[in-house]
């Protein structure tokens, strides 16, 4: 196990294992304080341009602040936040973006998984079929909502209820009946490239070397990507489900062109746009916001930590 | 080490999540400014991207001839677009635009906010303007307290539409002034495995699904709030035209009713996959263009269907408004004029066809024989329509607002956007209608008691 290489935790490593000779010539300490003073600038604007709002955020949280009845806006203590706490919509929200984040992501590892490992075989074509596979990440959301909603999940001459009847099921209403899984199966489409890119980088930079050691061995192939391939890729695993929970949390195009919000699919940030353009309430709006932030923080930070040690029990 | 660098990727990865939902939250539209460099004034028009704006851009060039001095610049934007930057730009006296697209449901509540300019002096004055000549339902419905804050650019009621080849063929006849009985015997009668009956919309949203609907709840009987600002919603009048509006989807309608909207059911029924729509008289011109319908001049136009009232078509119009923030307050009341005029009228038909002339707005549009020839299908029935709505009265009982398929108060959006995302558990057999109505009525009487 210990000659498999982590190319991370490699360049992790410089540091702290190199004999201090080989890393004299840049790392001085002057140097490191010029080097660190040159993240200033970025780092600064950084803090600016999401640091400053937020407080402004809070700041109209307190505000009682509906856009259309300008003379009742008024300083309104925690009120905002009384009111997000007791209509019950934040949780059913919390628990739908979970929901459809949570099976996207999941999914979208699997099938990514699965692309990855098919990708990285030779084949007649390869560069065609890649190019033709990382295309769905390509496309807006909205519009590959909207390529869904019309061809695919329509109800009468889609798709998805073509194939599904060439098999005797009966064509399904999607947005009505199952919205959830519409949503879901379009984020799934439209993120498994992502997945599959990382996870192909991931299985392109294992070396041949220890593939055919195990195979001299006498490790079959499934023992190989079980034992081998799988605790090669977790870092790339854990990259792909960090970079891609990110992205897929902040999901809005196809709830608000295929299901409205109806039927189990309000995510926080759908419910963050009806309040604040829908029922014009700024007060409300941010606080909503508020605690979506504050909520993301405490479930990111467990979740991942949790997932991560797995991950990392599971290989040392 | 492995450790360390988690906590840092997670305390990294919040802090993205942190800044771009505070980002998204907080997007504004760009700025504008006029250009004042030689006594030339800018008017910057905010508007709505449909057909008829985009003649009306167009067609600008006409009126900076007219008068020198000025210049127009459209800002297009899609509707629901639109009226978030614009709510944004007025509420906060932004002071971007000159001149505003406003949908019937907004001009009250803006006008009683003061933020729109009253134009009642200046159209009233104006013998050419012929202020009379508006459609009086529409003219009612932007009046507040005898003063008019907004001109009619085009107004829609809405109307049943039919397939006139399939009514033949099932040996079915539609009368002019059909019931919802009628209409729901019919769409049973029609409905097969490739056709709806009857396309209705079902999409979750105060302008889509509660727009038809809220005409139904009206002529059975019901309405949002009473005359005393108590609301209604629970009452058996809403809850029974609740049910048959979703029963009759369920049983004859389109077979998807949450994804289907006004654009779905129209491309529903201009491809010959539905035998009825219920919707917008505007929907007509679309229907009749060969270019993008199958079933042009096949399509029969009758009065919305009633149950208890004699009448039941909405009332909509998007029109022409100066927020008081306006700069050019005198520029742009002379563009508002000259947009809304009969001259205007003319000018679309000559320039561009006369099936291109905005509907709904004047009595007179139906006057001009060229119009009336081009849009023969359609037209008449729109005139009788636009005439007999009543927007003070539409239902049953007297009601404390005007409007129609809307309550002209604030609070309105955010309770029909609600309820009709709940009614979407309804299609699905998901949730009862009494069950929605019931949670319904609690969120609008919070809205009712804030008018009391």
């Amino acid at each position: 196990m210990t000659t498999i290489i982590e190319p991370v935790e490699a360049i992790a490593d410089v540091e702290g294992d190199v004999p201090p000779e080989r890393l004299a010539r840049p790392a001085t300490r002057k140097g490191i304080g010029v080097s660190r003073a040159l993240l200033w600038p970025a780092l600064a604007t950084s803090l600016v341009l999401t640091q400053i709002p937020f407080l402004v955020t809070i700041y109209y949280s307190l505000q009682e602040w509906n856009l259309l009845k300008p003379g009742d806006q008024h300083f309104a203590w925690f009120q905002n936040y009384v009111t997000v706490f007791s209509n019950g919509s934040f949780v059913s929200s919390l628990v739908a973006t979970v929901l459809i984040t949570g099976s996207a992501v999941i999914l979208s590892t699997l099938f990514g998984l699965l692309l990855a490992v098919l990708l990285d075989r030779r084949f007649r074509g390869r560069a065609l079929a890649r190019t033709l596979l990382i295309t769905p990440f390509l496309i807006m959301p909205a519009a590959a909502a909207l390529i869904w909603k019309w061809s695919m999940f329509e109800a009468t001459s889609g798709m998805v209820n073509w194939l599904i009847g060439l098999v005797g099921i009966p064509p399904v209403a999607w947005n009505t009946d199952a919205p959830v899984v519409t949503v879901i199966g379009v984020l799934t489409w439209q993120y498994t490239p992502f997945f599959m890119l990382i996870l192909l980088a991931g299985l392109q930079s294992q070396s041949r070397d220890v593939l055919e050691a195990s195979s001299v061995d006498g490790a079959g192939p499934a023992r190989q990507f079980a034992l081998i391939t799988l605790p090669h890729l977790r870092q790339y695993i854990e990259i792909a489900v960090l970079l891609g929970s990110i992205q897929l949390v902040q999901v809005f195009d196809p709830v608000a062109i295929m299901t409205r919000g109806s039927g189990g699919t309000k995510t926080l940030s759908y419910l963050l746009y009806e309040r604040a353009f829908v029922g014009l309430e700024v007060g409300e709006a941010a606080a909503y916001g508020v605690v979506t932030v504050i909520v993301t923080i405490v479930i990111a930070t467990v979740a991942l930590r949790t997932l991560f040690k797995i991950f990392t029990e599971g290989t040392r | 080490m492995t450790r360390n660098r988690t906590a840092r990727s997670t305390a990294l990865s919040v802090g993205l999540v942190v800044g771009s939902l505070i980002l998204g939250g907080c997007a504004g539209a760009g700025g504008s400014t006029d250009g004042d460099a030689n006594g030339d004034v800018t008017l910057t028009l905010a508007t709505v991207n449909n057909p008829q704006m985009k003649d009306m851009e167009e067609l600008k060039g006409t009126f900076e001839k007219e008068n020198p001095g000025i210049k127009v610049n459209f800002i297009q934007m899609e509707e629901n677009d639109l009226r978030d930057a614009v709510t944004k730009d007025v509420a906060t006296k932004g002071g971007q635009y000159d001149v505003v697209t406003v949908g019937a449901y907004e001009v009250p509540i803006w006008a009683q906010n003061g933020w729109l300019t009253d134009l009642t002096d200046t159209t009233s004055s104006d013998a050419e303007y012929d202020v009379d000549d508006l459609f009086p339902p529409v003219r009612a419905g932007l009046t507040v307290d005898d003063k008019l804050y907004a001109l009619p650019f085009y107004g829609e009621s809405s109307m049943l539409m039919y397939n006139k080849d399939m009514f033949a063929a099932a040996g079915l006849e539609m009368p002019n002034n059909p019931t919802w009985d009628q209409v729901a015997d019919f769409a049973k009668k029609l409905k097969t495995d490739d056709v709806a009956g009857i396309c209705l919309r079902g999409k979750p949203g105060w302008g889509e699904l509660f727009a038809p609907l809220t005409t139904v709840v009206q002529t059975f009987g019901g309405n949002w709030y009473d005359e005393d600002w108590n609301a209604t919603v629970n009452a058996p009048e809403f809850v029974d035209a609740v049910t048959f509006y979703t029963d009759l989807v369920k049983a004859a309608g389109e077979p998807d009713p949450v994804s289907s909207g006004f654009t779905e059911c129209l491309n529903a029924l201009s491809q010959g996959k539905a035998a009825m729509w219920y919707d917008a008289t505007s929907a007509a011109g679309s229907i009749e263009d060969p270019n993008a319908s199958t079933v042009a001049g096949k399509v029969g136009y009758v009065h919305a269907p009633v149950k208890e009232t004699t009448e039941s078509g909405w009332l909509w119009s998007w029109n022409l408004a100066i927020p008081e923030t306006s700069k050019h307050r005198d520029a742009a009341e002379t563009f508002v004029k000259w947009a809304t005029s009969k001259k205007y009228e003319q000018l679309v038909g000559t320039e561009l066809g006369w099936s291109r002339v905005p509907p709904g707005a004047r009595t007179s549009t139906y006057e001009i024989p060229e119009y009336v020839d081009a849009a023969k299908a359609f037209a008449p029935i729109t005139k009788e329509i636009m005439e007999a709505v009543d927007p003070n009265q539409p239902g049953v009982d007297p009601q404390p607002y005007t409007g129609v398929q809307f309550v002209t108060i604030p609070e309105f959006q955010d309770l029909g956007n609600t309820i009709s995302q709940d009614l979407a558990d309804v299609f699905a057999g998901r949730s009862d209608v009494k069950t929605v109505l019931d949670k319904g009525q609690k969120l609008a009487q919070t809205a009712g008691d804030a008018q009391k």
